[in-house]
């Protein structure tokens, strides 16, 4: 069996392992995150969410998931 | 009218410092403000189940203000409010860009510098200040929407500090002027309005009152009373008194 590579990137500054070649849109599938509440950067750069599918990971990425909380 | 929207309430009330989702929504609709300022901050990935605030306030009901507040220059204001924006089109903003964390008022280099970008990227740009006429007109030159000055530093309660600078910052424009940050009571609001501004802008004060519920509907009073006594013309003051009854006819 081949075995599948690993990378390391960060999510909202921490350190998530995930499958060398998925896609943005997998990763927030994975985390159940709400898309429509939300805005996504990759490396301090805004990726529109109708762009999510066409993003693949990199090794190191940082990547952002915002929304809005209580504030004044 | 903010950005060629018309609002029935003049006052704004901000999202933080509640108890719970359910005690801000609450309040807020006790207040009857129709736009509500919230932060932009990043999402719990580990805990799920933290309650949303969209879940809670529905921003087709409510007009949603996101700020930028926590950020301390033009570039991290930049990002959270194009952030704020692709969460779902939000063009309506306050942006207030922090000098020193002691005393939280505005730096006004960054503020300006902030304003002038966010508007020629078609944002409608509410602007935290300093009580300032100089500056609202320099914010007003390069395309604020509305210019929000302080009436004494954020979470304060300290009320309005200074009446004058308020009442020429109103004679000198025609954009919506707001007061924002400091209030510590309703009356304070009263204060304002009849100082002409259009409207305030409070947290803290409902928040952190002993009771929200009551402080929040003594605001939406206390706005609707200073705005129609702003109106009506208030009286001219005297040094010596004058008598209300007739002086004629007294036995």
């Amino acid at each position: 069996m081949k075995k599948i590579k690993k990378i390391k990137i960060k999510v909202n500054g921490k350190v998530n392992i995930i499958n060398k070649g998925i896609k943005l849109s997998n990763l927030i599938k994975r985390l159940k995150i709400p898309i429509k509440k939300v805005a996504i950067e990759l490396n301090q750069e805004i990726i529109e969410k109708k762009n999510i599918d066409r993003v693949v990971l990199k090794k190191n990425d940082q990547i952002e998931i915002v929304h809005f909380i209580g504030g004044g | 009218m903010i950005a060629k929207k018309n609002f029935n309430s003049r006052l704004i009330v901000g999202t933080g410092k509640y108890k719970s989702m359910t005690e801000c929504a609450k309040a807020i609709k006790l207040s009857a403000a129709e736009i509500v300022t919230v932060a932009v901050r990043r999402v719990n990935i580990t805990d799920k189940k933290k309650p949303l605030l969209m879940d809670y306030i529905d921003p087709r009901k409510i007009t949603y203000l996101p700020n930028t507040a926590g950020c301390f220059n033009s570039k991290e204001a930049l990002r959270t409010l194009r952030l704020a924006r692709e969460i779902g089109g939000w063009k309506l903003v306050k942006l207030e860009v922090l000098g020193d964390k002691k005393n939280l008022f505005p730096e006004m280099i960054e503020t300006l510098k902030s304003t002038e970008i966010l508007s020629k990227e078609g944002f409608k740009v509410m602007v935290y200040c300093n009580d300032d006429p100089l500056m609202a007109k320099r914010l007003e030159n390069v395309g604020a929407c509305a210019i929000m000055p302080l009436a004494a530093p954020i979470g304060s309660g300290l009320g309005i500090l200074n009446k004058v600078n308020l009442k020429i910052i109103r004679k000198q424009t025609k954009l919506p002027l707001i007061v924002d940050a400091g209030l510590g009571q309703a009356s304070d609001a009263s204060i304002a309005m009849e100082l002409g501004c259009d409207g305030v802008l409070v947290n803290t004060a409902i928040a952190k009152a002993k009771n929200p519920f009551g402080m929040a509907l003594a605001f939406k009073n206390a706005v609707i009373a200073g705005r129609q006594s702003y109106l009506s013309g208030r009286i001219e003051k005297l040094l010596m008194g004058k008598p209300s009854s007739p002086t004629e006819g007294i036995i």
